[in-house]
């Protein structure tokens, strides 16, 4: 049995940047991670992956980016390193190899469980990140048993895909880059599109996320925007984190020969069946991509920056085949593979807690803060204080409050 | 900009939308609805369809009057055209949700509506329904509906209007997507 002030779960950029704001509060703690640091990186990522975000956004408590290219994106073998590196500069006190099983609470605090460790602790932090589990629809259930099925956290290059068409369901940012990755290969691939995220990668000669930090919208908070579920669930956009490909979107992917599909509805008898509202999900993106270069624009203008930068310009509407394909026999030979990037959740499994949880199973938390479970504290999730905290650099602020509220947390205990 | 002291109507109740959304959310049991009809066949392809009640709100719900729907085929169809056919219930039901849509995000949205309209189009092959061509499906080959908005927006908030309506549309929602049916013997 071990006895500490705080445990924080998972060495990622999160867990790191918080054991920074632990130790700058002198609170004493430990970093349980259940492999090496930035273990997910390491071992559920495609090796081809690159952060969406540019370089020099990536910004941690006490790190800034200190290299030769800014306006690159980082390849995932980087972000290893560079995690490695935080680890090391902040002094995060880190147990490698520490699986947690299990998380409880009584009137004195919390025990964890792991790999065969009992821990006591008055202040839990997971920092286990957003994407420990693939979100799989249920009708995956339904996909012919001879099909290979694949995750995002499984897929590490084309070459592991039998020979054979795929259908790639989900267009979010994971889904266009595999889509596209996979149909170099020269295996047909069909893209299953529901409700996406189209964004350029670049406007008015800046990266977009610099106009997304520019205009304050990932400052917005939770507390703030219209509709925090909504915000929350929203797929990632459809960037690669590539400055040589102006846009990843699905005219470039029809371009490159991938066909766009409806999103997947059905699948009855194995043959899928998509939804013939493509032609809307298409233009709700472009209407939210153009509303945001509006902000933009009108931004620049506020700002007197005009000058300094070349004039707004507006992409093509989107143009997919009115008459796309509403169904997609799985039981021929046409398709081999189903990969579905229908995006992640949190594995939150092991925590067992009662009151931590909605009826929904979700943790409910109010900016990090789990409601219902004193002392418990949630970090790297999408729009979790704001919309920053979706992206690396959101951990800085993100584990700033946190701390802050955990400080406080731990004082009125001992009153 | 036009600036008016006259706060946008579309006879929408906004509040009461949202209100609902606010506490169904919490009560998620009574977000659960039945939507029902009666049908009595009259004669030939001719039905009589009445809508009555509902259940939602974790109750029973009436109409306000009963409503009644002749249902049949025209005469090119050999039939007396005692109504409008089934597939045209589905174009007005289309239509109608599409329209209330707009009326709803139009008011959410402080856009004031003077005139909307639609023509909606279901485009068939109807070897499909006779059988006599098994690659040809019974349903709309596709629905086009073309929407004519006079209304204090521009054309780009009338195009995101158009787009949100389909978003929130039950009956888009069914024509677009497949939907589990089970018709059976009572």
């Amino acid at each position: 049995m071990t006895r500490i002030t705080a445990v924080i779960i998972g060495a990622g950029h999160a867990g790191l940047a918080m054991s920074r704001r632990l130790t700058e509060r002198s609170i004493d703690h430990v970093v349980l991670e259940r492999g090496e640091v930035a273990n997910s990186w390491r071992t559920e990522r495609w090796p081809s992956l690159r952060l969406l975000t540019p370089n020099w956004q990536m910004r941690l408590p006490g790190l800034g980016y200190a290299g030769d290219n800014p306006d690159g994106f980082m390849p995932v073998a980087d972000v290893v390193a560079t995690l490695t590196r935080y680890a090391c500069l902040v002094g995060a006190p880190v147990r490698t190899g520490m699986t947690v099983q299990a998380v409880r609470a009584d009137s004195r605090g919390f025990e964890i469980r792991a790999s065969g460790d009992v821990i006591r602790a008055r202040a839990v932090v997971l920092a286990t990140g957003a994407c420990g589990l693939p979100a799989i629809p249920r009708i995956a259930d339904a996909v012919p048993a001879r099909m290979t099925t694949v995750t995002p956290l499984s897929y590490r290059e084309a070459g592991q895909l039998p020979d054979g068409g795929v259908l790639v369901v989900g267009a979010s940012a994971t889904g266009v880059q595999l889509a596209d990755e996979i149909r170099q290969s020269g295996r047909p691939v069909t893209i299953a599109v529901g409700e996406h995220v189209r964004l350029p990668r670049s406007y008015r000669g800046r990266d977009i996320f610099w106009w997304l930090e520019a205009t304050g919208l990932l400052a917005e908070r939770y507390d703030e925007v219209d509709d925090l579920t909504r915000a929350r669930h929203l797929p990632s956009p459809q960037l690669a984190g590539n400055p040589q490909v102006a846009i990843t979107d699905l005219s470039r992917l029809a371009a490159r020969g991938v066909r766009i599909v409806g999103r997947l509805g059905n699948i009855t008898a194995g043959v899928a069946q998509f939804s013939g509202s493509l032609p809307n999900t298409c233009s709700l993106a472009d209407l939210k991509m153009n509303r945001f270069l509006r902000r933009a624009d009108d931004w620049a203008t506020a700002a007197g920056i005009d000058g300094e930068l070349p004039p707004p310009h507006r992409l093509a509407a989107t143009r997919v085949d009115p008459r796309s394909p509403l169904e997609l026999d799985l039981n021929g030979r046409e398709i081999a593979t189903v990969l579905w990037a229908t995006g992640f959740r949190p594995d939150h499994s092991w925590i067992h807690i009662p009151g931590a949880r909605n009826r929904l199973g979700h943790l409910d938390h109010h900016g990090g803060v789990v409601t219902g479970a004193p002392g418990l504290y949630v970090l790297g999730l999408p729009v979790l204080r704001t919309r920053a905290s979706t992206y690396i650099h959101g951990a800085a602020a993100d584990t700033e409050a946190i701390a802050g509220d955990l400080h406080r947390f731990l004082g009125r205990q001992r009153q | 900009m036009t600036i008016t002291d006259r706060p946008v109507d579309n006879g929408v109740n906004v509040q009461a939308l949202l209100g609902a959304r606010e506490a169904l959310s919490g009560a998620p049991e009574h977000a659960q609805f039945t939507w029902r009809a009666e049908c009595t066949w009259r004669n030939g392809t001719h039905s009589r369809s009445t809508v009555t009640s509902f259940s939602g709100l974790g109750a029973e719900q009436q109409h306000r009057t009963s409503y009644e729907f002749d249902v049949d085929h025209p005469e090119c169809f050999a039939s007396e055209d005692n109504g409008a056919t089934p597939v045209e219930y589905v174009l007005v039901g289309l239509a109608g949700c599409l329209t209330a849509g707009i009326a709803s995000v139009a008011q959410l949205r402080g856009i004031q509506l003077r005139s909307v309209t639609a023509t909606i189009e279901g485009e068939m092959d109807i070897l499909g329904i006779l059988g006599a061509d098994p690659g040809t499906r019974n349903g709309f080959e596709g629905v086009t509906v073309r929407f004519t908005i006079d209304a204090d927006g521009s054309r780009a908030d009338l195009e995101a209007l158009i787009a949100q309506s389909q978003k929130r549309s039950a009956v888009f929602d069914i024509v677009a997507n497949p939907t589990n049916v089970l018709v059976e013997l009572a």
